[in-house]
């Protein structure tokens, strides 16, 4: 390890804390050290968190915090920030953020990007989540819209984020939290300290408040604690992760995502023409987002759709994470790829799916290099909807296809994030509007991932963050 | 190197090689007590027969306890648990603790005195400025089957103080965490600090606490514990990592204000006690097990025979040399890293001891 090597220390209320306990992370590719970062103990994020509050953000307006969140945007893409010791440039950032992560740098700046657009559109995210609300409200404690009296309270001090190392996009989803006057306690993947750390120094450096942040690298109990203690938090993860929680009203629970591209009757003979749509949507982000399609539902065509998919999918390459061409990310533990690469093929091996990719890429779909893995897209043959491969989500760009009748199709999808469905059939979009398995539906050629982010998320930030009080004053005579 | 240093090291080992001579002559006693048909008990007595060889012929130092089997688990795992009373002891009266119970059928140790004996000696350890004779203690820690409960009543008493105690459960907190009813578990925990909290304000004569890591963290969250009077510490239960060691002491301990003991122990083994306070050990706990009444060595995982290198990590193997009870080689579901001697302590300690992560996946630790 080189004297250069960052130490991303805890931060707590936003002061640096070196822990004892120090992890090292390694590039994914050459396994040199890239970081060391400090690990929080359960007992102190709970102290911490016993003694944190919304003080911190209170004496701002929500317009002055929509302000700092445009200085935030333009200082995370641009400005040289604080970094341990040192300071760390929008380049170092990507560089490091893609050594541990796997991810290539151009994903990383494509996800750099739509952060920058969540903070500059702030304003615009804040009126989504609360239909046009004038959130002076929240200065005030009251008002009025439409003539109806408003009063909102709070339902946490700050907001807990126990968060994931897939894609650094998922960070779009707690910056309305500080907007909203709620300091945000963070607990950062293991893989993916950088983007956390990088907005929380954006925002000091534009003008908030340290207090305002919490940043506890740590490991389960130290993401117990956080979730124990905030009155609010989310957490990302899978089912095994998020299970515990589940009866948590307190805890917004961000799982996986089973996203899906629905063909309906009218649009099923015309596949062809959707194909770069649905290929987006399984391939966009390295297939990393809870937000990607993982499978394809059609009426008819299904295998004919299925192999045009794999004809597409299987020409992607792994390529260093530095070529302006990579599309998908590498596996910095080996061991992991292999693990998702051997379920699927047990799944496969249980009949009943056919891997379509591998027969025209004529070799398996995991690639080792000296020290990582990646593992190429894949696209499964699925004629019964019932079998296990047509409901799986991996970090990796896979998609069952399978054969549904549209009138079917609302009941049989199952739990879904994000629904591409490619229709002008008006009985058809009115299932989907009522199925209540259907988080975010995009209704015509609009890939899955293609979310506006003034719409809720698995849940509504400004809903998790206050709730609405009965309220009324007359003047005193 | 220094004529003074040479005679330091020449010393150390002159200290080492008596308290190793000790511990062999120990060995032999215990060898020839447990398996003598006048004094040994039923279990040994009946594994000797098994064995074709009598022990008492063979084993005459520590080393030799190797040519014993080692030691299984299950052999305490169910009863009948008389068949570990010793014939010499069988008219006193004997308890029967259990260890932690997470996972099966729990298992179980008799006791006569060596709780006593055990927590006597250990007492010596522990400073009066931290620990003043005279004033009262707080058990706040597992209790029903566990030793802890009596051993720290015992200890109290010893030092001349009265014991308050407040019973805590951890299988069912286990199970509450097992079946994800987490506000569940954190109720129990809340009614817990509250007991302890009423004792702490209405009894100031309390000076003293034993408590586990994770209880400590609760109650010092919510209350200043030097202010309510505290003087000492003694936890132990549950791992404690260094960066537990540094934040109890600059935090939940106000900046070293209060004396804390970190012992690793279990009902098999007795408790070693840790080394003093260092600021050169970077907040690593080294513990020091009761030679010769217990022994702990770290050996290699997949060669348990071997004891590994020191500053290595290993498998926690205990052996246990009382009167009461003979368990030798005991391979422990903890690892640790393998610490030299010490002035005070002349044979091997154990550092940052945590569960034996082979096993750990799948059971639930540090709860309570």
């Amino acid at each position: 390890m080189t004297s250069s090597t960052p130490h991303i220390p805890i931060l707590r209320k936003g002061a640096p804390y070196r822990s004892v306990d120090v992890l090292t992370l390694c590039h994914h590719a050459t396994g040199e050290p890239v970081a060391t970062i400090s690990q929080a103990n359960g007992g102190l994020v709970a102290r911490d968190m016993d003694s944190m509050n919304a003080a911190a953000l209170n004496r701002f307006s929500v317009a002055d915090l929509l302000a700092a969140c445009r200085r935030a945007a333009d200082l995370f893409m641009t400005a040289d920030l604080p970094l341990g010791d040192g300071r760390q440039s929008f380049d170092d950032y990507v560089v490091q953020l893609s050594a541990t992560t796997g991810l290539p740098h151009v994903l990383c700046r494509s996800n750099a990007r739509k952060i920058h657009t969540v903070l500059t559109s702030m304003a615009g995210v804040l009126a989504g989540l609360s239909r046009g609300l004038d959130l002076s409200v929240l200065d005030q404690g009251h008002g009025r819209q439409h003539d109806i009296q408003l009063c909102f309270v709070r339902t946490t001090e700050v907001l807990g984020a126990v968060l994931p190392s897939n894609s650094p996009g998922v960070h779009s989803l707690w910056l309305p939290a500080l907007p909203l006057k709620t300091p945000v306690a963070l607990k950062p993947g293991r893989e993916e300290p950088w983007t956390p750390y990088r907005l929380i120094q954006s925002f000091i450096a534009g003008g908030l408040p340290r207090e305002a942040f919490g940043f506890y690298p740590g490991d389960h109990a130290a993401a117990s604690e956080l979730l124990r203690r905030c009155g609010r938090s989310l957490l990302f993860g899978d089912s095994s992760t998020t299970s515990p929680w589940r009866s948590d009203p307190r805890v917004e629970l961000h799982g996986p995502g089973y996203s899906k591209v629905l063909l309906g009757n009218d649009q099923a003979d015309r596949w062809r023409q959707h194909l770069d749509i649905i290929v987006d949507s399984i391939l966009a982000n390295g297939g990393r987002s809870c937000v990607n399609a993982s499978a394809v539902w059609t009426p008819r065509h299904g295998l004919d759709l299925a192999r045009a998919l794999a004809e597409r999918l299987a020409a992607v390459q792994p390529r260093p994470a530095d070529d302006p061409q990579a599309q998908i990310a590498a596996f910095a533990n080996p061991a992991m790829a292999e693990r998702i690469s051997d379920a699927i093929d047990a799944a496969l091996a249980a009949g009943g799916a056919e891997d379509l990719t591998a027969a025209i890429r004529g070799s398996g779909r995991m690639v080792r290099g000296p020290r990582c893995a990646w593992l190429l897209p894949t696209v499964i043959w699925c004629p019964d909807r019932d079998h296990p491969l047509a409901r799986r989500e991996y970090l990796f760009p896979f998609a069952a296809v399978t054969e549904c009748p549209a009138a079917e199709m609302a009941d049989a999808i199952g739990p879904t994030l994000a629904v591409t469905a490619l229709t002008a059939d008006p009985q058809f979009v009115g299932d989907l509007m009522a199925s209540p398995d259907v988080d975010r539906l995009n209704v015509g050629p609009l890939p899955t991932w293609q979310v506006s982010w003034d719409q809720p998320h698995e849940g509504n930030l400004l809903e998790h963050l206050y709730r609405r009080r009965s309220f009324r004053a007359e003047p005193v005579p | 190197m220094t004529s003074a240093a040479s005679t330091e090291i020449g010393t150390a080992a002159a200290r080492q090689q008596a308290a190793r001579a000790e511990l062999d002559e120990h060995v032999r006693r215990m060898v020839r007590w447990h398996f003598d048909p006048q004094t040994g008990c039923p279990f040994w007595l009946q594994f000797a027969e098994r064995l074709g060889w009598d022990p008492r012929d063979r084993v005459h130092t520590y080393a030799d306890l190797d040519l014993l089997p080692p030691f299984q688990d299950e052999w305490l795992r169910g009863g009948p648990v008389r068949r570990w009373v010793p014939r010499a002891l069988s008219d006193k009266p004997v308890y029967v603790f259990e260890t932690g119970g997470t996972t099966g059928v729990p298992k179980s140790r008799i006791n006569i005195e060596d709780f006593r004996i055990d927590y006597s000696e250990f007492s010596n350890s522990l400073a009066e400025s931290g620990f003043p004779h005279g004033s009262d203690w707080l058990m706040l820690g597992p209790s029903g089957p566990r030793r802890l409960r009596l051993a720290v009543e015992h200890l109290c008493q010893f030092r001349g103080g009265i014991c308050f105690m407040v019973d805590l459960d951890p299988r069912w907190v286990i199970k509450l965490i097992k079946a994800g009813r987490i506000s569940e578990a954190e109720d129990y925990k809340r009614h817990v600090i509250d007991q302890a909290l009423t004792l702490l304000r209405a009894h100031p004569g309390i000076k003293c606490l034993f408590t586990t890591p994770k209880l400590l963290e609760a109650l010092a969250n919510q209350v200043s514990l030097r202010r309510l009077g505290i003087t000492g510490i003694f936890c132990g239960g549950t791992e404690m990592t260094p960066q537990f060691n540094r934040f109890a002491r600059e935090e939940l301990l106000e900046n070293h204000s209060i004396a804390f003991v970190p012992t690793y122990g279990n009902t098999l083994m007795g408790l070693a006690v840790s080394k003093p306070f260092d600021p050169a050990d970077n907040w690593s706990i080294t513990y020091y097990p009761p030679s010769p009444r217990a022994m702990i060595e770290i050996v290699d995982p997949d060669a348990p025979q071997r004891v590994v290198d020191y500053g290595q990590w290993g498998r926690v193997r205990l052996t246990t040399l009382t009167r009461e009870f003979f368990m030798p080689r005991f391979l422990e579901r903890d690892e640790a890293i393998r610490r030299p001697p010490c002035p005070e302590h002349p044979w091997d300690g154990v550092g940052d001891v945590r569960p034996f992560r082979k096993m750990a996946a799948g059971s639930v630790e540090g709860v309570y």
